[in-house]
């Protein structure tokens, strides 16, 4: 923990910069300062729901679950496609994450299972899921860049908000699904039977297995969670981004260094982390195009080299 | 049985065994220094003449006679390629191996050097500062030596499966870096028409030269790994790799050594990464990518992390793969070929082909054993 003089002096080291462009930038053109606020925490959102499920898995089961990225890209493909037969954008919503959640589940039930307590096994074993996950949807869906489109009563921007004139209402209902996710995750983890059971093996497994709780279940519903959530997230990204193969790179990146920034295995963490990546990636783009990655570069190395867990990880 | 009867009966056991092993071990004095250092050298030969078996030597004939028996595609193409890309995975066995981390940024710190080579060297493209090629090349090893490290001390801060993540992490940054920066980079187009300078009238990127070359290096970071893993430095790496605190608590400082064992990567990476750039005559963000940053972990895991000659016997069968998979599948299925094959490699036999070789041949070697001298019960 730290004192609270060295917590004034990181609040003053880190505020003060970013203080100071604030009030310049909003001084040189608050319209581009608040557009990019709300682009970043939109961005936000979709990295927190497809991050917190990689963080719920790590958490549990010290699993870094490298086929993350390829899970997102499925349940993407999968909602794009009954978007497509149905024309109903909630019903490929539920179909990304059961997709995506059933596919978690044989991964989990059939391979990982097999090499439990081999956390590096267990990686490379997710490595080389994801080359022939993303091989498969490169065969089926080839190279070609899909769009899902956003429903009706997502469609078309909201118009009167005060600075920025108007604001696409389908960016605007992301931060509302992350808000959301966030939420749910809060209740299922501090209100549920599940979620204790979630929680208590975080902190120590084999005690809870002592308990009488069946862990390998426990796991399991975890781990359908986390990869639903990818799933989730891929059909939320399907209509923001787009589906192209390469796409799970990104992402499986964007929840690497969310991860790590908030801190393994923690929720909040995962929230703050998100904030973070998506407020410097987006000012990244809209200041300093050319170097927008070396700012997260940095915000990663300042964040490994002060805080080695991540901003909300635990030192055990 | 009182305990001081105890205390004494004990201890003159222990003077006893001292004494007897002290017997045992006597050793003539040597007349002088001198003479027991060159006797020193010389059983050191002698042990290593002694470790050099007839399969060692043929295998050395067939290295070098190779450019003369095979065409110069096979020995450009596939056996300078393997023994480059073997040369950058063995900079990854030795640190998964030996000092228990998993990099996978490895491509990466060869890239840098790549990098360094076309920015700083002679290249089809504007930017580059076109310096004379031994500078450049001292920079680039250098600067592949200073990354790695860098990059092990962020890493080892953390333990573990966490070193996987920061790194890939970091990998596919630099990739996004190199992509996206034109005024240093070129972005995506890279650097093209990289070649080797024209040394001794000799020019290096014609098959036999590259592949002499390549098989120089690749034959001096064996035996570097080899001798390193043998000395205090190495012998500490693999303490800290199997318990790190107890190394910790015996006065070992485990974070120093993690970082030396990066930076020594870092060299056998960036000398792999100098010949890759060379061999290929380019360098743009996709040699950089995820997937190659995969690849060599594909190697390294293929061939064996446990023994240097892992990572060329993977990266043999991965460019042999690469080469000739295409005749009976279709191109664009490789990875799922490659990919098929690492997972069942990993689910199957965790130490790679030459853990499954060694299971082999143990297997072998018992069933021989009962056949020969334990009577099978009925």
């Amino acid at each position: 923990m730290m004192t609270r003089g060295e917590r004034w002096t990181t609040a003053i080291v880190v505020g003060a910069p970013i203080l100071a462009f604030s009030a310049w930038a909003i001084h040189d053109n608050p319209r581009l300062y608040t557009l990019t606020m709300l682009n970043s925490l939109t961005l936000a959102s979709l990295y927190f729901i497809v991050a917190s499920g990689f963080t719920l898995v790590f958490g549990l089961m010290r699993n870094v679950n490298l086929a993350h990225g390829s899970l997102y890209l499925l349940g993407g493909y999968v909602g794009y496609l009954v978007a497509a037969k149905t024309g109903w954008w909630v019903l490929a919503l539920a179909a990304g994450f059961l997709a995506s959640a059933v596919a978690g589940l044989l991964i989990q039930v059939f391979i990982l299972r097999r090499m439990q307590g081999q956390d590096l096994r267990q990686t490379m074993v997710t490595i080389g899921l994801s080359i022939v996950i993303a091989d498969v949807l490169l065969w089926i869906f080839t190279g070609q860049v899909y769009q899902l489109e956003s429903p009706a009563w997502l469609d078309g921007p909201i118009r009167g908000i005060p600075v920025i004139n108007a604001y696409s209402a389908y960016r605007l209902s992301l931060l509302g699904f992350g808000i959301a996710i966030g939420l749910f995750l809060w209740w299922l983890l501090n209100r549920t039977r599940v979620g204790t059971m979630i929680r208590a093996g975080v902190d120590d497994r084999a005690m809870l297995a002592a308990a009488g709780v069946n862990v390998n279940l426990v796991f399991a519903v975890t781990f359908m969670l986390g990869a639903g959530l990818a799933g989730f997230g891929g059909v939320i990204g399907a209509v923001e981004l787009s589906l192209v193969p390469g796409e799970d790179t990104r992402l499986l990146l964007a929840s690497l260094i969310v991860v790590i920034v908030g801190g393994m295995g923690s929720v909040p963490g995962a929230a703050i982390g998100a904030a973070i990546l998506g407020l410097a990636e987006t000012y990244g783009l809209a200041y300093a195009p050319t170097y927008s990655v070396v700012f997260t570069f940095v915000i990663l190395i300042v964040v490994l080299a002060f805080r080695p867990r991540g901003i909300m990880g635990v030192t055990t | 049985m009182s305990a001081a009867k105890w205390r004494r009966a004990m201890s003159a056991g222990s003077l006893a065994g001292t004494g007897q092993t002290g017997t045992h071990r006597q050793e003539p004095a040597g007349p002088s220094s001198k003479e027991s250092v060159s006797s020193s050298t010389s059983t050191r030969l002698g042990r290593m003449r002694a470790s050099i078996k007839p399969r060692h030597i043929l295998c050395l004939l067939a290295a070098l006679a190779l450019p003369f028996v095979a065409t110069p595609f096979f020995t450009y193409q596939v056996a300078a390629q393997s023994l480059i890309l073997g040369l950058v995975a063995l900079s990854l066995s030795f640190l998964a191996g030996y000092g228990g981390m998993v990099s996978l940024a490895q491509m990466s710190v060869a890239g840098m050097a790549g990098y360094a080579v076309a920015v700083l060297g002679v290249s089809g493209t504007e930017i580059s500062l076109g310096w004379h090629w031994g500078v450049v090349l001292v920079f680039a090893l250098l600067i592949s030596v200073v990354a790695s490290a860098l990059i092990g001390w962020l890493s080892v801060r953390t333990d573990g499966i966490y070193t996987i993540m920061i790194t890939l992490a970091i990998g596919v940054a630099f990739y996004y870096l190199v992509l996206q920066n034109y005024s240093v980079f070129n972005g995506f187009q890279g650097f093209q028409k990289v070649h080797p300078p024209v040394v001794l009238g000799i020019k290096w990127r014609d098959p036999i030269p590259l592949y002499g070359l390549a098989l120089t290096c690749a034959l001096a970071g064996y035996f570097f790994v080899q001798w390193l893993v043998r000395t205090p430095f190495g012998i500490a790496l693999q303490g800290i790799r199997d318990n790190p605190r107890r190394m910790n608590s015996l006065g070992y400082n485990v974070t120093a050594h993690r970082v030396a064992a990066y930076a020594v990567s870092g060299l056998l990476a960036g000398v792999g990464g100098v010949l890759l750039i060379w061999y290929n005559g380019l360098i743009s963000p996709g040699s950089v990518g995820t997937g190659w940053l995969i690849n060599i972990l594909v190697i390294a895991v293929l061939g064996g992390t446990k023994h240097p000659l892992g990572a060329f016997l993977g990266a043999a069968i991965f460019v042999l793969m690469q080469t000739f998979a295409i005749d009976l599948i279709d191109r664009e299925r490789f990875n799922l070929l490659i990919g098929g094959v690492f997972l069942a490699i990993v689910l199957f036999s965790p130490d790679g082909l030459l853990g499954l070789w060694a299971a082999l041949r143990a297997r072998w070697q018992l069933a021989q054993a009962k056949t020969s001298t334990i009577r099978r019960r009925p």
